[in-house]
């Protein structure tokens, strides 16, 4: 049903009715109002209210150093905290005119893929659920679980990662990383199979996404819309491809166009995305530049509570000259690994935790970073930073008034936009069809309101 | 190459043009900013398609005139590039003309640029605010409200 249809239903009967939708309703992830006029069970208008995850990550920003927002950062995009990480680190590191090293942009990437996996999954395997396919969502968040373990067992944390920062990021990757990686990329493509065989051609699930919340190009593009919800409608633009950032321009992966716009283009462009991105996972691990390994004089790797477990026992002999194996996201990372992964740029960068707590010009360099007023200082001016975002393009605009802290931090929330063009896509339709197209916008409540 | 097209058609209405790491900026006078934002879209060299963002910043702690400066990011699909379009507005006379005819999605930007620092965009179908609630009193993103002022939580009126 078109528009045009709707709207002579509205004239011919007299009585339609007002319906809230949320703010807090089962069926639609994150908090939002959808006030819909309804006749019958068609929506002849509605209304989009949003705001009601509103912390104002904009202000808060503007109140500590550069460094302090990016814990504030992990919060916009719950899913992939990471690309959000690696958007504003960016960002500032073009304001400082710093250069990462090799190393760290390859585990940037990595980190980065992983987390757009964990976001499409999230995506089809919600909006897959709330339609009845209880399985797909257990298998694809099973999928989601390996990936996260490797991800905590880099960054130490679940959610609130704050991995990557200006200049580098928290620690180097672990040495058994890429091994639980290969098993995950092995698992998340079986599970891609199986929901493929579950869900690709399922009458049930085919019926309620095609054809449903279509959006052509045109309006995409005049709706500033980004990510796989352009490109389902057959408009080729990926930031990672088209303004190429990082070191994505050395990797082989191909950008998946869809041709109608519905809900089906939508669930098939994220489904390849995932595959290609797991694709760029492989060829970074091959590529990556080797970092500092942890050995002793023969070779073998010594974990720190060994090294203390034989001290205990007296048996010091010939330890003096080894380097102890820490787990690079403790605290007490080990200094060497800091070399590989962050840039030489001392005003930038936090310094290894060995030279924050064993040398005066350690604990110097981490004082004047934290504390306000001595810490980093950019030239006055101001950068617009894109990524590719689970849902989009993620932008920052970081504007610098030449002190320690940011002037202001604006985002650039991807799903923003495509939350104002969704009257386009349900007016006109069923009730129930909203529930297809809500999932397939994959709005993440900490961004879109920020 | 962008720059100086902008320049040469709209002459003395351009205070300043710069590139500052690589972004191209334009620092316009807010009057033409319509007519500006049609040509860019427009014009079959520069077609600047997409208004990817719509902000503003305040400058009240630099104390210049105007005080806000309204931010505009643009990017071209067919020729992959963007610029950045800056329009000065000052306190006496908050308003600017809304982009809503040319690009619908300017409709929640200026919304939102609205709520959080007060500026009127002319032009504009329904300004209201968009992530603070209705009763909310003041824009919180100025530099003049402060980090840890509290208003009470009103309900919505329906």
């Amino acid at each position: 049903m078109t528009m045009s249809q709707a709207t002579e239903v509205k004239k011919t009967r007299q009585h339609t009715m007002l319906l809230n939708m949320g703010p807090s309703h089962p069926a639609m992830h994150g908090i939002i109002r959808l006030i819909l006029e309804l006749d019958g069970e068609q929506i002849v208008n509605s209304d989009v209210e949003i705001g009601y995850l509103h912390r104002a990550f904009e202000k808060s920003s503007e109140q500590a150093g550069y460094l302090q927002v990016i814990p504030y950062t992990d919060r916009l995009n719950y899913v992939s905290p990471l690309i959000n990480n690696m958007g504003y680190s960016m960002a500032v590191e073009r304001l400082f005119d710093i250069k990462p090293t090799e190393r760290c942009e390859y585990i940037r990437v990595i980190m980065s893929e992983l987390s757009r996996v964990c976001d499409h999954l999230t995506c089809i395997g919600a909006s897959a659920m709330e339609l009845g396919a209880f399985t797909a969502f257990l298998y694809m968040i099973k999928a989601r679980e390996f990936i996260y373990q490797g991800i905590e067992m880099v960054t130490g944390a679940r959610l609130t990662i704050s991995y990557i920062r200006p200049g580098g990021v928290k620690g180097d990757l672990p040495p058994e990383f890429e091994a639980h990686t290969r098993k995950a990329i092995k698992e998340t493509r079986d599970v891609l199979k199986e929901c493929h065989k579950l869900l690709t051609r399922n009458r049930i699930f085919v019926d309620r996404l095609k054809d449903i919340g279509v959006i052509s190009a045109e309006d995409a593009l005049a709706y500033g819309i980004t990510g796989p919800f352009l490109r389902s409608t057959g408009v080729d633009y990926d930031v990672r491809k088209n303004c190429s950032y990082s070191v994505y321009d050395r990797f082989d992966f191909e950008v998946p166009i869809g041709t109608t716009g519905d809900n089906y283009d939508r669930y098939l462009c994220r489904m390849e995305e995932m595959e290609q991105s797991l694709r760029i996972v492989e060829q970074a691990f091959a590529k990556i530049p080797p970092g500092n390994v942890m050995v002793d004089p023969e070779g073998r790797e010594i974990p720190a509570a060994m090294m203390v477990d034989l001290a205990k026992m007296g048996e010091t002999e010939g330890l003096i000259q080894l380097e102890v194996n820490l787990d690079p996201t403790l605290d007490g990372t080990t200094k060497r690994y800091f070399d590989g992964v962050e840039a030489d740029e001392k005003r930038a960068v936090l310094p290894a935790k060995e030279d924050t707590y064993g040398n005066i010009e350690g604990l110097m360099q981490h004082f004047k970073l934290i504390m306000l007023g001595h810490g980093i200082v950019p030239p006055k001016g101001e950068v617009y930073q894109a990524v590719e975002g689970g849902n989009g393009e993620l932008g920052f605009f970081i504007v610098s008034d030449g002190t320690g802290r940011p002037y202001r931090v604006r985002v650039r929330p991807p799903c923003f936009t495509i939350m104002a063009a969704l009257p386009l896509m349900i007016n006109g339709g069923f009730l129930a069809d909203i529930i297809p197209t809500f999932g397939s916008v994959n709005m993440i409540g900490g961004e879109l309101d920020r | 190459m962008i720059l100086e097209k902008v320049k040469e058609k709209f002459l003395d209405d351009i205070y300043e043009t710069y590139e500052f790491r690589g972004d191209l900026v334009a620092v316009v006078n807010k009057e033409i900013i319509r007519d500006l934002m049609k040509f860019l879209k427009t014009d079959p060299n520069l077609d600047f398609n997409i208004l990817m963002d719509l902000t503003a910043v305040d400058y009240l702690l630099e104390d210049r005139t105007p005080r806000f400066d309204v931010v505009y990011h643009l990017y071209s699909l067919a020729k992959n590039h963007r610029i950045r379009v800056k329009a000065g507005v000052d306190k006496k006379d908050l308003a600017i003309d809304s982009l809503v005819s040319i690009w619908p999605i300017a409709d929640w930007f200026e919304r939102e640029v609205w709520d959080m620092f007060g500026i009127k965009f002319t032009g504009h179908p329904h300004l209201k605010r968009i992530l603070m609630y209705e009763e909310f009193k003041g824009h919180p993103l100025r530099k003049d409200y402060l980090y840890n002022k509290r208003q009470p939580l009103v309900g919505p009126k329906n």
